[in-house]
């Protein structure tokens, strides 16, 4: 089975929620500072291809994408 | 790559009058010779035109450009407003750190769920607008549906979130126009600035000792601003916060009047937010690009740019590049799909300085054109399209004016 993991760099957020309307699943809004949060690290497989596009919208390059494939590391 | 032959397309450049939903044919020549072009500005020194995807999303996210308009060398459109942006920088202008300490002291109030909890709102202050469009027009019309319509929908919505009475719209819409027009005079600029930031100084001082649930009144009640700091950020979100869906809202309309099969999408609430982007994507309103200025020579699409030369980020043609919008070999083809996946667009600019008010100008457009056209199905022009005026002097493209009936 492949894994997609979703990691955020908050100091490189500026508010934009281009994220969270992308995914709202995934990604939200903190209430205190107005950063970027992620609800969920381990991205369900539906998900996927929103979550790969919300990591290219950002325009603050803070989300990270890792996928692996499944090949060989174990889960 | 650049070769000295290429052509050196002089900015702001002229829309063709024959398409005037289209940037400016020169834009789109320009960005057939490749990403990177030379341009000369107004005053005659040079800058480079920046029209590729990618390369504009390089220019708006690389440090190596800046943002701070006081630098020497910024590029600007009219000479004149080199001082006064100086004197009186807005975060739009400046650089991190400072420019993130005061975007950040207004991100709170405009995230996605601040927004999605506006809506109910923004309904009711679109159905009460064309109620009194359609109170004044009769059943048939017609009715201008930029005054009536376009303008005070989120003039309404930015004066109730910043806590500034709309009954002094005269004032700052006016003097908002002047500020947002390459034409005008030097001095009357200045003074439309000036007199913008008193009225917004004002206001806050009063909120001081009187504060109300608004924007305004947070930032008035904050010790570590001064007076002018919260004067330009209230400038800045007034001004953004109104020309811009309104010439978004008028000229998505006159679009759609051309394509009444695309309008039916409009009706299926799930295919809305996706019309929105097709129609930001395609309509581009800062037509004239965004300004930065290199602070170290950076390679860029095959063309060396050195420091401190200007760059003006081209969004219009970016969201048009070849290949990216379903759109192969068609380059500067005008093609509205309402369908299309236009979520990569830069109508809204990249990197920190990418739009602060995005989810509610999407809010707003949305709810305005779905409403638009489901209470008024039978709208169409009352002049022919050739009488419409387009606002090509403006900074934000859009329509003086939108003579319609129902
Ligand atoms: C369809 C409507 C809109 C469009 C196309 C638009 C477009 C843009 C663009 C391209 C920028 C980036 C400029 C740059 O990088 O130099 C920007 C910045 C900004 N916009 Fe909008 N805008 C719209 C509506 C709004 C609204 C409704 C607000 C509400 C307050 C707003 C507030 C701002 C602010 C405050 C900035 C400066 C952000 C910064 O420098 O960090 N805009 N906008
Ligand atoms: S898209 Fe990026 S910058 Fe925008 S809110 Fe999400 S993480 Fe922050």
């Amino acid at each position: 089975m492949s894994a997609m993991h979703v990691n955020v760099e908050r100091d490189r957020c500026c508010s934009s929620g281009q994220c969270v309307m992308t995914v709202p699943e995934i990604f939200e809004q903190d209430d205190q500072d107005g950063l970027v949060r992620v609800l969920l690290s381990a991205v369900p497989a539906p998900r996927f291809a929103d979550v790969r596009l919300a990591a290219e919208l950002c325009p603050g390059g803070a989300i990270t994408v890792t996928e692996d494939d499944g090949a060989g590391t174990a889960a | 790559m650049s070769t000295p032959t290429a052509p050196v397309t002089m900015i702001p450049a002229r829309h063709d009058t024959a398409c005037p939903f289209a940037p400016p044919p020169a834009y789109t020549e320009a960005a057939s010779t490749g990403p990177v072009s030379r341009a000369e500005l107004p005053d005659g020194s040079p800058c480079w035109l920046v029209t590729g995807y990618q390369e504009v999303r390089t220019v708006l996210s690389d440090r190596r450009f800046s943002a701070d308009a006081r630098r020497p060398a910024f590029p600007f459109l009219t000479e004149g407003r080199r001082e006064l942006v100086a004197a009186n920088p807005s975060f739009l202008r400046l650089d991190d750190p400072e420019h993130a300490r005061l975007r950040r002291m207004v991100t709170g109030d405009f995230l996605v769920k601040r927004v999605e909890e506006m809506r109910p709102g923004i309904q009711q202050i679109v159905d009460e607008a064309l109620d009194r469009m359609i109170a004044r027009g009769g059943p048939a019309g017609p009715a201008d549906l930029v005054a009536d319509f376009a303008l005070p929908v989120p003039s309404l919505v930015i004066c109730l979130l910043l806590g500034v009475p709309y009954e002094d719209r005269e004032e700052f819409q006016a003097n908002s126009r002047l500020l947002l027009t390459t034409e005008a005079d030097d001095r009357d600029v200045a003074r439309a600035q000036e007199e913008l930031l008193d009225y917004l100084g004002r206001l806050a001082e009063r909120k001081r000792t009187e504060p109300g649930e608004d924007i305004l009144s947070r930032l008035a009640t904050r010790e570590d601003l001064t007076l002018r700091e919260i004067a330009s950020t209230g400038v800045l979100l007034l001004v953004a916060g109104h020309e811009t869906t309104a010439n978004m809202i008028g000229l998505s309309t006159a679009l759609l009047l051309r394509h009444p099969e695309q309008v039916a999408r409009l009706a299926d609430p799930a295919a809305v937010p996706g019309a929105v982007e097709e129609l930001l994507r395609l309509l581009t309103i800062v037509h004239t690009g965004v300004p930065r200025l290199a602070v170290e020579d950076v390679e860029l699409g095959g063309t060396l740019i050195r420091a401190g030369d200007g760059v003006m980020a081209m969004l219009s043609t970016a969201n048009r590049d070849d290949g990216l919008f379903g759109t192969e070999g068609h380059l500067g083809v005008d093609e509205v799909d309402l369908d299309r996946e236009a979520r990569r667009h830069v109508s809204f600019g990249f990197g920190v300085h990418q739009c602060l008010g995005q989810p509610l100008a999407r809010a707003e457009l949305q709810i305005a054109l779905a409403t638009l056209f489901r209470r008024l199905p039978g709208l169409r022009l009352a002049v022919p399209e050739e009488e419409l005026e387009f606002r090509t002097e403006a900074l934000i493209y859009g329509l003086g004016s939108l003579p319609v009936r129902w």
